[in-house]
């Protein structure tokens, strides 16, 4: 395999993203320094729970960020060596889509109520390739039978609140994959779903993904779901990634002490009868966050340093990177 | 569909008999007697008076007489004036004088509302919407018949653009200006509703889709955003165009155009209850229908609530 050659032309680079948002009590920092690089067919989850900047990160890439208040202070975002955030608003809109697609949390929320899903489908191939309205339509009936929707060809028509939530997901999906895109970002897209179904829209993900040889940045502060999916996992806190690597080397062998908790916080069998595990204390304050290590105040191996100075996102072993001064301990500890 | 519209029209019936029978006893208890209105200062003979009251079933007991009344109606007959002219005739003849001034300032309305609404919704914050807003605002704190008098007084007489009143000058220059003051008092609100609805849509979930999908901005607007917007719109701009029916009575009067309204004030003034009632009961009727005419189009552009 071209390794080498992967590794120095990578499908999605990001370099020291920055995110504030300007809100009435002050600026908060909600992306603090994130690099993040993801191949071509590969699958990258990001864990962290509400505030970490997951979803921010995913808004950023798509171009999705309310500005103002949200304000990318710095960094790149480079597709395919483009830099997204320096392109026209114009490029912006031919990319969204046919470059990179994203998958929302609700899809009842995120598909227009008043018309037909196969209208919201079709209006890619419309604007994107100039497809006549028949074409288009046709083309979404194609899609909605490659996302597995029974009887695609007679539901084509009908509205977003006469499907079940696993279609209303499917549909998201089909719209998000209608144009070939080599980065899908899927942000939460089974947390509205219930459990049965949950599995089977990850499934059709996995598998739209290998087929097609896309990246995909799977959005989750569920670990059962990223173990399922992905390749390489990166775990945020506070605006900042604190530990990336293989997935299943980072789940089962930690060495953040934030990570660990996450780990170590899902019910399992052997923790039957007994209290989950969870970590002490709050995120810290976006507003105002500490001058060392975001997640020092939480941490039982914090010292001095944590407290003063910020750990940097070192290599720890091959392909894995933690960003604590104490990481030793932690995989010791494992 | 069908079920659904005959189960309303059987609603409607009801409805119309409580609104009538309200009108009907505040007609019944209106101070005076229309007998002596009918004359002035000039006292009939006794004897012409009880010819009178006798075939005008005056003297019958209150309930028998809405009762006749009421029978009258469903069979269309909605009685005579003191001059033996069917009130029905009076009001049809009348009628479309109304609908004109109404019809025209109801899409005076639409458009001024409209076009006030949806540039503040789009520039919410900015100082085009800051502007829109004491607009508004302005137009609705003010009495309607304080801008009527003043328009009338400034555009019809000060500097002559149209006649002050009548509608000698037949559609559209007579009505333009009594409609202008109904639309703008009226778009008042709109524009504020549709601001408001628009504003929220623009923060759905689903427009973040749609710009995730790479439309440009004209079609997120004009593609998914404003059809999602006049949802709630369409109710209010179906209700108050019946409502402009019954709000064109002051502003006939105001700018003596002779419709229903003209013709209820003077009725109220002469005690001519058969009219006053006639005319109340017809705006019932009209605004029931509009009513349902809104509810069955809702669905046409709202499909969850599609029957």
């Amino acid at each position: 395999m071209s390794t080498a050659h992967e590794a120095a032309n990578p499908l999605l680079e990001i370099k020291d993203l920055r995110v504030e948002f300007a809100t009435r009590q002050g600026v908060a920092t909600a992306i603090n320094g994130v690099d993040l690089s993801l191949q071509r067919g590969r699958a990258l989850g990001i864990l962290g729970e509400s505030g970490s900047g997951k979803s921010v990160t995913a808004r950023t890439i798509m171009g999705l960020l309310d500005t103002p208040p949200a304000k990318v202070t710095g960094g790149q975002i480079l597709l395919d060596g483009e830099d997204l955030l320096a392109v026209t608003p114009k490029r912006r809109r031919e990319l969204n889509s046919a470059s990179v697609a994203m998958v929302f949390q609700d899809a009842l929320s995120a598909l227009n109520p008043v018309h037909p899903v196969g209208r919201q489908i079709g209006e890619l191939y419309r604007v994107h390739r100039g497809y006549s309205p028949a074409e288009a339509k046709k083309a979404a009936i194609q899609m909605m039978d490659r996302v597995r929707i029974p009887v695609a060809a007679s539901r084509v028509n009908d509205y977003p609140h006469q499907f079940s939530g696993g279609m209303r997901q499917r549909i998201v999906i089909a719209m998000a994959l209608a144009l070939d895109p080599q980065l899908l970002i899927a942000d939460e897209p089974t947390t509205a779903l219930d459990v049965t179904v949950q599995a089977q829209i990850l499934e059709l993900l996995t598998e739209q993904q290998v087929e097609n040889n896309m990246g995909l940045i799977l959005i989750t502060h569920d670990i059962s779901v990223v173990r399922e999916v992905t390749d390489q996992v990166a775990v945020m806190y506070a605006g900042r990634i604190v530990e990336n690597g293989p997935t299943a080397q980072v789940l089962s062998e930690p060495a953040h002490p934030y990570t660990r908790g996450l780990a170590s916080s899902v019910a399992s069998e052997e923790l039957k009868g007994q209290l989950l595990p969870a970590i002490p204390g709050s995120p810290p304050d976006l507003l105002n966050l500490p001058a060392g290590c975001a997640f020092a105040g939480r941490c039982h191996l914090a010292n001095q340093q944590c407290a003063t100075e910020v750990p940097e996102l070192d290599e720890i072993a091959a392909q894995r990177h933690t960003a604590c001064f104490n990481s030793q301990e932690v995989l010791a500890h494992a | 569909m069908l079920g659904y519209t005959v189960r309303r029209i059987l609603q409607m019936i009801p409805v119309l008999l409580g609104a009538t029978f309200i009108i009907y006893a505040l007609t019944f208890l209106m101070p005076g007697d229309p007998i002596s209105a009918l004359t002035g200062e000039r006292p009939l003979p006794e004897a012409t008076v009880m010819q009178i009251r006798q075939a005008y079933h005056l003297d019958d007991p209150f309930f028998v007489q809405y009762g006749n009344y009421i029978l009258g109606v469903f069979r269309g007959d909605f009685g005579i004036d003191f001059f033996g002219r069917p009130v029905l005739d009076l009001i049809l003849e009348r009628l479309p004088v109304t609908f004109a001034l109404a019809l025209t300032a109801w899409v005076l309305k639409l458009f001024i509302g409209l076009v006030i609404g949806v540039y503040g919704g789009l520039r919410r914050g900015q100082s085009g919407d800051h502007f829109a807003l004491v607009f508004t605002v302005l137009f609705m704190g003010v009495p309607g018949f304080v801008i009527a008098l003043g328009a009338q007084t400034y555009f019809g007489v000060h500097l002559g653009w149209v006649d002050p009143a009548g509608i000698r000058a037949g559609w559209p220059m007579a009505f333009i200006l009594p409609a202008l003051v109904m639309a703008f008092e009226a778009a008042a609100g709109l524009a504020r509703l549709t601001r408001t609805s628009l504003v929220e849509v623009l923060r759905a979930e689903y427009l973040r889709t749609a710009k995730a999908k790479g439309l440009s901005p004209r079609r997120i607007i004009w593609g998914h955003a404003l059809r999602n917007a006049m949802i709630p719109v369409v109710t209010y701009l179906g209700l108050s165009l019946a409502g402009m029916l019954g709000g064109a009575v002051i502003i006939e009067a105001i700018f003596n155009i002779p419709g229903i309204g003209g013709l209820m004030v003077s009725s109220i003034n002469n005690k001519e209850g058969t009219i006053v009632v006639g005319i109340a009961t017809l705006l019932v009727l009209v605004y029931l229908v509009f009513n349902l005419l809104v509810d069955l189009t809702y669905g046409l552009i709202d499909p969850r609530v599609r029957i």
